[in-house]
């Protein structure tokens, strides 16, 4: 989670469809130990609605018998967990050491600058997120930017728009 | 019991199996500090994160320090607490805490009443060597009665133990990571839009400022310098035996007489006592108790004069609302006489009153803003401030408070009983309605006032007391968690009770939210409990309908306890609210 996003208090969307929370619901009362498999749920929450709005935050809370404030500590404590709906790809690029020293922080300035928007924020078009990350454990290819679970390697500012471009609205294949 | 040998700095000592080095220490007068350590014995509140780290210590053949909070002893342990390195690792415990603290000391409202300070102080730390990321929360002031700033949080979570383990409410969780974490409510929820009960224990134990009261003195130095206003003052019973101590006075030193010339000095046109609100109060709740008993009525009922109690369980209970008395808290029956009969009595028009209250409680000031405790738009109570905002603002005046001389309450809303006294302690709201309603019930003298079995401090009691041919049983809970065990049980039919008493804070007024901080210790709670009982006995007069003043104000204006002008004074009803 973000600065801003821990800044923020989470939003709320009331109209979420009934059978996502039908199908956690079961999930949950599937589960043994419900209260001890909490970030297990919240994985499975997130997968289903796609991220993690307050109504889904309440709703985990009452069936595995804990209070909103303690789900909300373990969402806001673990990276993996989001609180905004998520674009449809995700774009990170690597800040770990060896993309670093190789002008990563140039890299992820310029597709701040192309998408306008700051690291973990989502594009206006619900088409992106963009994310840092730390070491993707492939430096010979630095500086490294995925766009979902395609590399791009040896990336440079000027090739950002080329990157995107097949993610665009519109012109997906 | 297996005893354990150990030496502490060398001393031998043998303690039970699993007591912990910190309680061994004690037992040879070897003092360790701590932070997030909290323990109030008898009490069940024990908060043992080891988080802080402040209390490390050395023990031999070990390779690291080990916090002598949460470390057991075992056989033949050799622990060492004033060596460098010991002494070195605490003080860097400390500046690593202070390396992201805002250091605002000087204008803090904990100045000089903060751990980390005197933390600080004691372990010599008088440079920081490393200057650690900053937090910029913006401060939570949304609710009437807490204020949070989350920047001067220090994670020791002793307010979550308060607010989860002893009371149950659930509002408050370790948040984020890092330098980004402090403890706060669900889903960065402003606290007014929790179900929060403002009990204020959160309050009561946090070691810094990062939860603190609202702070209402300006407001009342605002009334007081209006020469427009006729401001009034009411004073609660848990607040005499507690200020004494903000005056270098012994914890359970009685000083009411001090308190009222106190308040005629600060220029309040009427010093009045909420005493009087609460020998009301019992006028109306024995009524109603009564009526209950001999009219069929609901029971068990349950008494209301806790706003954090009557707070929770709208939170909490939204299906039972018909089992707590309907009688206002004894704050706001005094206000609503006030700016009533009284404003009559006087011809100052009800809008050109100020009420003001000073309270042990922080809840009392979310209380007096509820829009049903409204009349003709105007509040009951106005004001309200705390025992330790008011010790302030006699500080600010540069009042000797422990040499006043004493004085007592003006008439008529100054006169009060020994029953009402005992409203400050947990167990006193129900001895007091039952010295009435036994004597009205059976038509004879109560001899012996003192119901020793509805006294102490544990944490839920239960009594029985014979009326006529019917046993009344009585069930008491302090505390809000052990409030929910009573309630579940009378909800699952385990519990049988006919009246029962509920106080949110340990001990009752005593020990609430805004009484002089006890920093953990816990024989400050049982003096003030003892101090109460010793005023009652001091009384002339102990059964609250034999109050003179109560029995004018019934004749002159009231009519009929629990009569129609009553229940339009005195009475109120409660809303289902959400829990979050």
């Amino acid at each position: 989670m973000s600065k801003a996003q821990a800044r923020a208090r989470t939003i709320s969307v009331p109209d979420l469809p009934q059978d996502l929370f039908d199908t956690l619901g079961a999930y949950i009362a599937s589960l043994d130990d419900p209260k001890g498999s909490l970030i297990h749920v919240l994985h499975r929450a997130q997968q289903l609605f796609g991220y993690l709005p307050m109504e889904v935050q309440l709703f985990v809370a009452r069936q595995v018998g804990v209070s909103g404030a303690e789900v909300f500590g373990v969402i806001s404590f673990y990276s993996y967990f989001t609180t905004t709906p998520r674009g449809k790809h995700n774009v990170s690029v690597c800040m770990g050491t060896a993309c670093f020293v190789r002008g990563s922080d140039k890299l992820l300035d310029r597709f701040k600058e192309e998408l306008q928007v700051t690291t973990g924020e989502t594009t206006k078009d619900q088409q992106f997120t963009l994310s840092d990350v730390r070491c993707l454990g492939a430096c010979g290819l630095a500086p490294i930017v995925t766009v979902d679970d395609k590399v791009f390697g040896h990336a440079k500012p000027e090739d950002v728009e080329a990157i995107l471009k097949p993610y665009r609205a519109g012109s997906e294949a | 019991m297996k005893m354990i040998n150990l030496t502490i700095n060398g001393s031998p000592v043998s303690v039970p199996e699993g007591t912990t080095i910190l309680e061994a220490a004690k037992l040879v007068n070897v003092k360790i500090r701590t932070l997030c350590h909290l323990n109030l014995e008898g009490f069940g509140v024990v908060n043992q994160t080891a988080s802080c780290r402040v209390c490390m210590v050395e023990v031999k053949n070990r390779p690291t320090l080990v916090p002598s909070c949460s470390e057991k002893v075992t056989e033949g342990m050799q622990v060492v607490t004033d060596s460098v390195r010991a002494m070195t690792g605490r003080r860097m415990a400390v500046e690593l805490l202070l390396s992201n603290h805002p250091k605002e000391c000087l204008t803090c409202p904990k100045n000089l009443d903060c751990e980390l300070q005197s933390l600080a102080h004691e372990l010599g730390v008088h440079e920081i060597q490393w200057e650690g990321y900053r937090m910029d929360y913006p401060k939570d002031t949304s609710s009437l009665a807490i204020v949070k700033d989350p920047n001067k949080c220090v994670m020791c979570r002793r307010c979550e133990t308060m607010c989860n383990d002893v009371q149950t409410c659930h509002i408050l969780s370790g948040q984020n990571r890092g330098f980004d974490a402090f403890v706060g409510p669900a889903f960065n929820l402003p606290m007014a839009e929790t179900s929060c009960t403002y009990c204020g224990q959160c309050v009561a134990v946090c070691p810094t400022a990062s939860l603190t009261e609202v702070n209402n003195t300006h407001k009342v130095w605002a009334a007081l310098s209006d020469p427009n206003k006729h401001v009034v003052v009411q004073v609660a019973p848990a607040v005499r035996v507690a200020i004494g101590e903000l005056f270098g006075m012994a914890p359970g030193t009685i000083s009411t007489g001090q308190l009222a010339t106190a308040l005629r000095r600060m220029g309040f046109d009427a010093v009045f006592d909420t005493d009087f609100g609460a020998d009301l109060t019992i006028m109306e709740e024995a009524s109603e108790f009564v009526h209950r008993l001999t009219h069929n009525g609901t029971l068990p009922m349950l008494t209301s004069c806790c706003p954090a109690w009557v707070k929770f369980f709208e939170h909490q209970f939204p299906d039972m609302l018909d089992i707590p008395s309907t009688c206002k808290s004894p704050q706001i029956m005094l206000g609503a006489i006030a700016k009533s009969y009284y404003a009559d009595k006087i011809s100052v028009k009800p809008e050109d009153m100020v009420v003001v209250s000073v309270m042990p409680c922080l809840a009392k000031k979310a209380e007096a803003a509820r829009p049903e405790l409204t009349k003709d738009h105007n509040n009951n109570v106005d004001v309200v401030v705390t025992t330790r905002e008011f010790g302030a603002m006699l500080h600010e005046m540069g009042m000797d408070f422990a040499s006043l001389p004493e004085s007592d309450f003006d008439s008529i809303l100054g006169e009060s009983t020994g029953a009402s006294v005992i409203f400050g302690t947990t167990g006193g709201v129900i001895e007091a309605a039952i010295r009435t309603a036994y004597e009205w019930l059976t038509g004879e003298t109560l001899e012996k006032v003192e119901f020793e079995q509805l006294r102490g401090l544990e944490g839920i009691r239960s009594a029985e007391v014979q009326i006529n041919d019917r046993t009344i049983r009585i069930g008491i809970a302090h505390e809000l968690g052990n409030a929910r065990k009573l309630l579940e049980g009378i909800r699952s039919g385990e519990y049988q009770f006919d009246a029962i008493e509920i106080m949110a804070c340990p001990g009752g007024c005593i020990g609430g939210g805004g009484q002089p901080y006890h920093h953990g210790d816990i024989e400050v709670i049982k003096k003030r409990q003892q101090a109460i009982y010793q005023e009652d006995r001091a009384k002339v007069i102990r059964k609250s309908h034999e109050n003179p003043m109560i029995k004018k104000l019934y004749e002159e204006y009231l009519g009929e306890p629990y009569g129609e002008k009553a229940h339009e004074l005195l009475h109120t009803h409660y809303v289902p609210r959400d829990r979050i």
